[in-house]
């Protein structure tokens, strides 16, 4: 049983590591702040999921109980790290920072600015 | 077996953070700063995990749960400042 549990803790912990690793390199090689967002929130969320469902393997069968700590912070991450990417990434588009200069299309801007059109030739 | 494979992981993981420090200390706007530094806390989530496997103690556990809150409640507080130039509004009819 005791071996089980490990290969399983060490396979979640591989993961997990593994999708740091490629939160980072996302972050460091992606072009502009819209395609980092994406990096960061997707991949580290479910790296920190996979270490901490490790983690809580690991105290399970070390203690014998369901940590319940662990289930929580589990579950308030994959709640809050989504929500906070897409804050940042919506504060960097009103507060005008630029897309990649290869990006094709801006429906946010076409639609802002059919809008201004629309209160301009009400009054 | 399992302390091993712990401290790779845990080399990775803080090889990814002086990674994403990089991008703190380069990134040409603001909120690429306030994204690195969001996953930078995040990291540090999983870091405190495997430290609590590595030593065998439970004490550590609500490190994780208060991390976690901090890191979104920076975000969340960051990102409003840079929207809209103030943290809390004092004028709310406007």
């Amino acid at each position: 049983m005791t071996d089980i549990s490990d290969i399983l803790i060490i396979l979640f912990i591989l993961i997990g590591a593994f999708f740091s690793v490629v939160t980072a390199i996302g972050l460091i090689r992606l072009p502009d702040i819209y395609s980092r967002t994406h990096a960061a929130s997707k991949s580290a969320t479910l790296g920190v999921m996979c270490i901490l469902i490790g983690t809580l393997i690991f105290f399970l069968t070390e203690e014998g109980f369901f940590n319940s700590r662990i289930v929580l912070g589990i579950f308030f991450v994959l709640i809050t790290a989504p929500v906070g990417g897409h804050l940042i990434s919506r504060a960097a588009y009103n507060a005008g920072v630029k897309l990649w200069d290869k990006s094709i299309q801006d429906d946010l801007a076409k639609k802002e600015q059919f809008e201004k059109e629309k209160e301009g030739s009400r009054y | 077996m399992l302390d091993i494979v712990v401290s790779i992981a845990l080399i990775a993981v803080v090889l990814s953070m002086i990674g994403i420090v990089y991008r703190v200390i380069k990134g040409p706007s603001t909120a690429d700063r306030v994204i690195a530094l969001d996953s930078l806390g995040i990291s540090l989530i999983s870091v405190i995990g495997l430290v609590s496997i590595l030593l065998r103690t439970s004490v550590f556990l609500e490190v994780i749960l208060l991390l976690g809150i901090l890191a979104f409640i920076g975000t969340v507080a960051f990102s409003k400042f840079i929207e809209k130039g103030e943290i809390i509004q004092r004028d709310r009819h406007k």
